[in-house]
C-alpha cells in the first residue's frame, strides 16, 4: 500500500503525521521501552553495589580496597592493555588472549571429541552401557584434580592446561550430544528409512541437525566449564595468562589487579557464553521451536 | 495378479509371557491404481499393517509382495505420509522435498530436472507460495500438503497415508479430502490409507478394508464402494449408495465390533522376535468377505 492510498483511506492518520514519522516515534518509543527494561535495572544494582563496597572500603582497617582506588591504582593497567615490557610483564589483554588461547585448543578438541564420543553413546546401545558409568564418575572429578595427573604425563605446563581445559568441558558435550541423538524422534528416522538416506548421510542430514538444540546446550555449559577450568589451571603452572596474573598479583599483593582481572575474567566468560548461545541460535533456526 | 499382495500377516510383539500378538492372518489383495482405506478402532493394529507393507516393521510370519517381489525393507516404492506430518523442521518447505528428491533421483534427473520435479509436486498441492517457510511457519493442513507432495515426489508404486488428516480440523480436512481425490484422479496412484473416519473412507476409496479388535486383529470384512469418480461430497450427501457404504461400515464398527476398552492395557513393545508362541486365541474370528 502507497504512503497516498494511506492517506485517502486514513484521512485521521493524515492529520495527525505521515505514517513513517508514526513507526518511527513508535520505533523510538520501543527503544526507550527496552532500555528502561532492561538496561536501567542492572545499572541501579550495579550503582547500589559499588556504593555499597565502597562504603565499607573506605572504613579505617578495611582489607580490602574501594572501587575508587581500585580504578585509580588499577588506571595504568586499564588504559595500557596492550603493553609489552617482555617476559611475564605484559598488558592485561594479552594476559587473556594468551588464555582464550588455551580455551580454543581445549574447547576446539573437547568439542571434537566429545560431540564423536555423544553420537556412538548416543546410538548404540552397547557404548552407553558401558561407557556411561565411567562418564559418570569423570565427570565429577574437579578440573584441578587432573592437573598433577596431566603434568606428569606431559611433562610440561602448557598441555597440561590444555588438557584440563578439555576433560572440564567435554562431559557436558558427550552427555548432551547422547541424549540429543536418544531424543530423535522415531519419524525423522522413518523418513531417512524411506527415502534410504545411508549412514553419512543420515549422520549430517538429519542427526546433527535434530540433535543441535541439545548439542549446543552441552557445547554452552561446556564453554563455560573451560573458562572456569583455565583460570584455577593457569594459577597453578604460572607463566602467561589471565590466571598466572592474578595469582602473580596475590604474591605481590597487588589486590586492586586482582579485582579488575576479576571484572575482566567475568565479561569474558559472559561473552563466550552469549558467543555459543548465539551461533546455537543461528544454526538450530526452527529446531527447538515445532 | 494382484499388484500389492500383503500375504498371512501375523504380528506378535514381545516375547514369552508378554508376546502380545497385534495380527492374525491378515490377507489383502490391491490392484494397480486401487484406493483402499484400512478402517477400525484405535489400537486394533491398522498402523502396524501399514508400517509392514512400509518395511519399517517386520511381520512376525507372513509379508508383502509388490509388483511380484517381497518387499522386506523401507524404500521409496512405498512413500509415507505420516500422521503428523514429520517434516524437517530445520528445512524450508522446498527443501523437505528436495532432501528425498536429491537422493531418489540423483543419478536419474538432472539437477534442473529435479528442481522442477519438486517445485512440480508442490505446485500440486498448491504450496508454490511457501516454498522458503519453515515447517513452525505454517498451518497444520500446510504442512501435511507438503507432506504429501514429499511422498508424490518420491513417484512411489504404493502412496501409504497414515491417518493423514486426523490431526486436522473438519474443514480443513474436506478440503485436503478434494485435493486427494484430485490428485489421484490425475496421477491414479494405488493407494493405501489408514482412517477412522467413516466419511472420508467412504469418499475416497474404491474398497474400504474393515479391521476387527485386537487382540489378533485380522480382517473382519472388505467393503467395495462401488460410486462412479470423479466424485463430490455434496451431491454425495444424499446418494444411496454412499449412505448404504457409510452404513455398512458404521454397523460393522458399532454393532459387531463395538470397542470394549479393557481394565488393563497390555503393554505392546515395537521390538518384534520372531517366532515367539502366540497367545490362545480369545476371540472367534470373523472372517466376512463381502
Amino acid at each position: 500500500m502507497s504512503n497516498a492510498e494511506t492517506i485517502g483511506t486514513l484521512p485521521l492518520k493524515a492529520a495527525t503525521g505521515s505514517p513513517r514519522a508514526l513507526a518511527l516515534a513508535q520505533g523510538a518509543r520501543n527503544l526507550l521501552r527496552g532500555i528502561v527494561t532492561h538496561v536501567l535495572p542492572p545499572l541501579l544494582i550495579i550503582g547500589l553495589i559499588l556504593i555499597v563496597w565502597q562504603a565499607l572500603g573506605s572504613r579505617p582497617g578495611a582489607a580490602l580496597p574501594p572501587p575508587s582506588k581500585v580504578v585509580q591504582e588499577t588506571w595504568e593497567l586499564i588504559v595500557h592493555p596492550f603493553y609489552d615490557r617482555g617476559g611475564n610483564d605484559v598488558g592485561i589483554a594479552w594476559q587473556l588472549l594468551a588464555s582464550l588461547k588455551r580455551v580454543a585448543y581445549g574447547y576446539s578438541l573437547a568439542v571434537l571429541v566429545g560431540v564423536s564420543l555423544g553420537v556412538l553413546v548416543g546410538q548404540s546401545t552397547w557404548a552407553l552401557r558401558g561407557l556411561d558409568p565411567i562418564f559418570q564418575v569423570l565427570r565429577t572429578v574437579p578440573p584441578l584434580a587432573w592437573l598433577p595427573i596431566s603434568l606428569a604425563g606431559f611433562r610440561d605446563g602448557h598441555p597440561s592446561a590444555i588438557f584440563v581445559i578439555f576433560i572440564t568441558s567435554i562431559w557436558p558435550i558427550i552427555i548432551n550430544t547422547s541424549i540429543g541423538i536418544r531424543n530423535i524422534p522415531e519419524d525423522y528416522r522413518n523418513v531417512a528409512k524411506v527415502i534410504r538416506l545411508n549412514g553419512i548421510e543420515y549422520f549430517s542430514k538429519i542427526m546433527l541437525p535434530a540433535a543441535a538444540p541439545f548439542i549446543f546446550s552441552g557445547l554452552r555449559i561446556g564453554v563455560g566449564l573451560s573458562w572456569l577450568a583455565i583460570i584455577a589451571a593457569e594459577m597453578l603452572i604460572g607463566g602467561v595468562g589471565i590466571g598466572f596474573f592474578i595469582w602473580d598479583a596475590w604474591n605481590s599483593s597487588r589486590i586492586s589487579d586482582i579485582i579488575l582481572a576479576l571484572v575482566y575474567v567475568g565479561l569474558v566468560g559472559f561473552t563466550l557464553d552469549r558467543i555459543v548461545a548465539f551461533i546455537g541460535r543461528k544454526v538450530t533456526r526452527g529446531t527447538a521451536v515445532n | 495378479m494382484s499388484y500389492l499382495e500383503i500375504s498371512r500377516v501375523d504380528m506378535v510383539f514381545g516375547e514369552g509371557a508378554s508376546a502380545n500378538q497385534v495380527l492374525k492372518g491378515v490377507d489383502l489383495s490391491v490392484k494397480r491404481g486401487e484406493y483402499i482405506s484400512l478402517i477400525g478402532h484405535s489400537g486394533c493394529g491398522k498402523s502396524t499393517v501399514l508400517n509392514i507393507v512400509a518395511g519399517l516393521l517386520k511381520a512376525t510370519r507372513g509379508g508383502t509382495i509388490l509388483e511380484g517381489r517381497e518387499v522386506n525393507a523401507p524404500g521409496p516404492d512405498r512413500a509415507v505420509v505420516f500422521q503428523n506430518h514429520s517434516l524437517l523442521p530445520w528445512l524450508t518447505v522446498y527443501q523437505n522435498v528436495e532432501i528425498a528428491v536429491a537422493k531418489i533421483f540423483r543419478d536419474s534427473k538432472t539437477a534442473a530436472e529435479r528442481r522442477d520435479w519438486i517445485l512440480h509436486n508442490l505446485d500440486m498441492v498448491n504450496m508454490s507460495h511457501a516454498l522458503d517457510r519453515l515447517p513452525s511457519q505454517i498451518s497444520g493442513g500446510m504442512k501435511q500438503r507438503v507432506g504429501i507432495a514429499r511422498a508424490l515426489a518420491m513417484e512411489p508404486k504404493v502412496l501409504m497415508l497414515d491417518e493423514p488428516f486426523g490431526a486436522l480440523d473438519a474443514l480443513t480436512r474436506a478440503h485436503l479430502q478434494d485435493e486427494v481425490i484430485r490428485i489421484q484422479a490425475e496421477l491414479g496412484n494405488t493407494v493405501l490409507m489408514i482412517t477412522h473416519d467413516v466419511d472420508e473412507a467412504v469418499l475416497l476409496s474404491d474398497r474400504v478394508v474393515m479391521m476387527t479388535n485386537g487382540p489378533a486383529a485380522t480382517i473382519g470384512q472388505i467393503l467395495e464402494v462401488d460410486l462412479p469418480r470423479p466424485r463430490n461430497r455434496i451431491e454425495l450427501a444424499e446418494n444411496k449408495t454412499y449412505n448404504h457404504c457409510r452404513q455398512e461400515i458404521l454397523s460393522f464398527l458399532y454393532e459387531k465390533q463395538r470397542k470394549v476398552e479393557p481394565i488393563a492395557r497390555a503393554s505392546a513393545k515395537p521390538a518384534a522376535k520372531p517366532a515367539a508362541p502366540a497367545r490362545p486365541q480369545s476371540q472367534p474370528e470373523v472372517a466376512l468377505r463381502a
